[in-house]
């Protein structure tokens, strides 16, 4: 017990101290925006999953538009879409469903339409050379198949259930993970033979796991789309829509295919 | 019949311990000492604790040094009574012989007895939490029987008690050890348990035995310097002479020989604090013996005030400890303080030169 | 008697104590309180209750199986090694329980050196079964059992297992009649201790076990789930965890206090 209550101490003194920080650190680099009245910040809140293109793509608009910075908030899209809704400071909100970027629209929060850019879909993750041989959804189903899936409250298990339908197929998954880096490290670890992810998250293990591509995954609903708009009172807001046009243009769209998006 | 015999080596640290003590069947016998004279280790040898370096421990015949604690069949009464906070007094009891292979029943009306041995039938029914020291030691003695050890060891059994209960529980011990006619085994440093309680003393001093024997015997004619002391009496190490005895440099202390000594044989001189006289000076031409002292220290003592000798400057070292009972006024006369160099004097007819044994 | 408590702890105290209590304060302001019955008796919330419960006794009793002896082999021999052997043993305490999942996972998962074997030889999959959950609180949870119970043992001392031993009591009836009655309190608090630690296990859980429904996912895998979707139900489950868990300091304080 006096060992946790130890850590507690710790991390509740590291909190407070971390606020008080941060608070500092807020008024400082308020009065430095002012002093270098030329510099102009971009805050995009990203879903997660678009992590590496955007840090990618981030760095190239920067070098394409200097004394700008671009500066990310990565996360799950739902907590995103709260976020911008409660008002947190954003310019640009870049969600992994439709779903979530409908919320930030009901509320008022995107300016005009948001746009779909790319989507994402499903592929049955297998360990390297897939020694099970799987070759559909069908195959998850075998005797002595060790298979994992998102669960149905998160949105990859919401197109997994999708893709299950369409195939008229029902999986009884090991578990049910909370995310898809979940399934992912299942299948890495060799713990289970297959699990159901997206395309470009099959792409980000460099070979650490094979796709095995089925029908089903452009079913209704299995689909992923990744919406993106300008934030309502953006004080940059026509930097943002540059973002977006930077996404949509032929750099953009190549490091979206590069890592495994469709785009449109 | 369990007569218990040891002989033990057993060295802790810089202390080396090297006892031999036969016990008779039967038989107390009080093993006395100062602090630090091997009492406890001896005890532990004796109970297991600790493993001897050398020797053997026989009781009843059986060699006990490779037996395990619990098939030795040694009871042991310490100082605080230990009582299982768990059980009801009368479980306690019972504890034992239920630990023996006795059936419940058999064990509560062995229990049941010991209890009214010891007075404290009524109190079978409380826990330990609500008794008094003096009565839970009470139980505690009626639990180390009620296993019929062969042999019972008492260490310092009444060290813990309140001074006003002591003497109650000093008897009872007594009468119910004697009842069960076991062969008992105790240490102590107060004379007073040995004089109620034992056959027989044996004192040691720096992990040896130095002296044993009936215990009147011990107390009226002790050999030893902690005997002594514990006897109240002076005592004076060195070899018997014609007119008394010689210390180790040379001091001769007259006294008479109450049983035949040869001259040169080792011999103890011994006399009583209150034969001795104390002076600012030495007196002229005296027949007594006279040694140069420096005042350690005053203690009252009944009516009378004991002085206690250090050495002084030069002195022998024997004079450590002997002791001079004197009358306040004689005190207030002497004027003395300690730290004070003073003459003790004793008429040789006081002293009494008895050989040392060994 | 009572010292006087020095004027400028009080502030600090008390922002130690707000710190604790207002969070909870605030589940409780959050919690939907009208639906409040339907969220926590919804099949899957009841299934997660359920799991955690049965998982935690169990937890509690492989503890006491296995983290009792230890405690007692801690406090009572003088094996060379000991300090070494404790610190052991200490680990996951201080060990964020992720980290715990991870080592279990490599050892006993499919590809680890046991699991493996056991896949292999016996087709025994350890990794998304309820056996998984029990291991990785155990993991967790033995400590708190075996430190409460060592100290136990140690201010209890040997004394009363020596004088058992001379009334005749062999050393295994010593344990039982002796040793195990005198540090019953300890014992008591050490599993309870356990049980509230199994209870709370996350990290281990996830990471070793998996999520399913009625077989890994216990409260708090329900509850981490459930805030992706439904918050209210999540607050409304972590308020069922809050008041077991108090249900469990209770009767572990007051053991204490007797």
């Amino acid at each position: 017990m006096r060992t946790r209550f130890r850590a507690a101490l710790m991390a509740g003194t590291a909190a407070v101290l971390g606020l008080a920080l941060t608070a500092c650190g807020g008024s400082d680099s308020g009065s430095g925006a002012q002093a270098q009245a030329p510099a102009r910040t971009l805050t995009v809140s990203a879903a997660a999953s678009l992590t590496s293109v955007y840090q990618q793509l981030g760095t190239e608009f920067q070098n394409a538009n200097p004394g700008t910075t671009v500066k990310f908030n990565f996360g799950g899209s739902d907590a995103l879409a709260q976020q911008v809704v409660q008002g947190a400071p954003a310019d640009v909100l870049a969600t992994a469903s439709s779903k979530t970027m409908q919320t930030a629209v009901q509320a008022g929060k995107i300016q005009g339409e948001p746009v779909v850019y790319a989507t994402n879909s499903l592929q049955i993750a297998v360990a390297p050379n897939n020694p099970k041989g799987i070759t559909s959804l069908q195959d998850l189903t075998k005797p002595g198949v060790v298979s994992v899936v998102c669960a149905p409250a998160v949105p990859c298990g919401a197109a997994a259930q999708a893709a299950e339908k369409a195939a008229n197929v029902i999986l009884t998954p090991a578990s049910e993970e909370q995310d898809v880096k979940g399934v992912l490290n299942r299948v890495q670890t060799g713990n289970a033979d297959a699990g159901l992810v997206y395309v470009t998250d099959v792409k980000s293990t460099a070979g650490k796991v094979a796709g095995v591509s089925f029908p089903q995954a452009s079913a209704q609903g299995a689909i992923q789309s990744y919406p993106i708009g300008v934030v309502t009172g953006s004080q940059n807001a026509d930097l943002a829509q540059s973002w977006i046009n930077f996404v949509r243009s032929q750099q953009g769209t190549a490091a979206l295919q590069q890592a495994g998006f469709v785009t449109k | 019949m369990s007569r218990l015999e040891v002989d033990v080596a057993v060295t802790r640290g810089s202390f080396a311990l090297d006892v031999s003590v036969t016990v008779e069947s039967g038989e107390v016998v009080a093993v006395l000492g100062a602090n630090g004279a091997g009492k406890s280790t001896f005890l532990g040898a004796l109970a297991g604790l600790y493993r001897p370096d050398r020797g053997s421990i026989v009781l009843a015949g059986r060699a006990l040094d490779d037996v395990p604690v619990h098939r030795r069949r040694v009871g042991l009464l310490s100082q605080s009574a230990l009582l299982f906070p768990h059980l009801t007094a009368r479980d306690n009891v019972a504890f034992g012989p239920r630990s023996t292979g006795s059936r419940r029943r058999a064990a509560r009306e062995t229990a049941d007895r010991w209890l009214a041995m010891v007075d404290a039938t009524a109190l079978a029914d409380r826990r330990p939490a609500e008794l008094s020291g003096g009565q839970a030691q009470r139980i505690a003695i009626a639990r180390a029987l009620a296993c019929d050890p062969e042999l019972l060891l008492l260490d310092e059994p009444f060290a813990a008690l309140d001074v006003d209960v002591t003497p109650a529980v000093r008897s009872l011990l007594r009468r119910v050890v004697r009842a069960a006619g076991v062969t008992t085994l105790m240490v102590t440093h107060d004379v007073l348990d040995a004089v109620v309680l034992a056959d027989r003393l044996v004192v040691l001093d720096g992990g040896r035995v130095v002296e044993s024997g009936p215990t009147a015997e011990v107390l009226r004619r002790p050999r030893s310097a902690f005997a002594a002391r514990i006897a109240g009496l002076d005592l004076v190490p060195g070899r018997s002479c014609r007119e008394g005895l010689r210390t180790a440099e040379g001091t001769v202390i007259g006294g008479v020989h109450p049983e035949p000594v040869a001259d040169g044989e080792p011999a103890v001189a011994l006399f009583s604090p209150a034969s001795v006289a104390v002076f600012r000076d030495p007196p002229k031409g005296s027949p007594r013996t006279m040694v140069p002292v420096r005042l350690a220290a005053m203690e009252p003592h009944g009516e009378l005030v004991r002085l206690r000798a250090g050495v002084p400057d030069d002195g022998p070292g024997w004079v450590d400890g002997l002791a001079a009972d004197v009358t306040p006024a004689a005190v207030a006369d002497l004027g003395v303080e300690p730290g004070d160099e003073l003459w003790f004097t004793v008429k040789a007819a006081e002293v009494e030169v008895y050989p040392a044994g060994r | 008697m009572r010292t006087t408590v020095p004027r400028f702890l009080w502030v600090p105290a008390a922002l130690a104590w707000l710190l604790v209590a207002i969070p909870v304060a605030g589940l409780v302001l959050r919690v939907d309180w009208p639906n409040f019955l339907g969220l926590v008796t919804t099949p899957s919330a009841l299934a997660a209750l359920r799991l955690s419960l049965e998982t935690g006794l169990a937890t509690m009793a492989l503890c006491l199986l296995f983290g009792g002896p230890l405690a007692v082999v801690l406090a009572r021999s003088s094996l060379p090694g000991l300090p070494f052997i404790r610190s052991v043993v200490l680990l996951p305490l201080v060990l964020p329980p992720v980290v715990g999942g991870l080592t279990l996972l490599f050892l006993f998962g499919r590809t680890g050196p046991v699991g493996g074997f056991l896949d292999r030889e016996f087709g025994i999959t350890i990794p998304f079964s309820t056996g998984a959950v029990m291991l990785a609180q155990t993991f967790v949870a033995m400590p708190f059992l075996v430190v409460s119970l060592e100290g136990a043992l140690r201010t209890a001392g040997e004394r009363y297992e020596a004088v058992a031993a001379t009334l005749g009591a062999s050393p295994a009836t010593t344990l039982w009649r002796v040793t195990v009655p005198v540090v019953l309190p300890g014992l008591m608090s050490g599993s309870v201790l356990a049980f509230a630690r199994a209870l709370g296990e996350f990290g281990a859980t996830i990471t070793f076990a998996g999520s399913l429904e009625g077989t890994t996912r216990t409260l708090p895998l329900f509850i981490y789930l459930e805030s992706e979707s439904d918050l209210d139900g999540a607050v409304a489950m972590s308020l069922v965890l809050v008041v077991v868990a108090i249900l469990v300091i209770v009767v572990s304080r007051t053991r204490d206090l007797r």
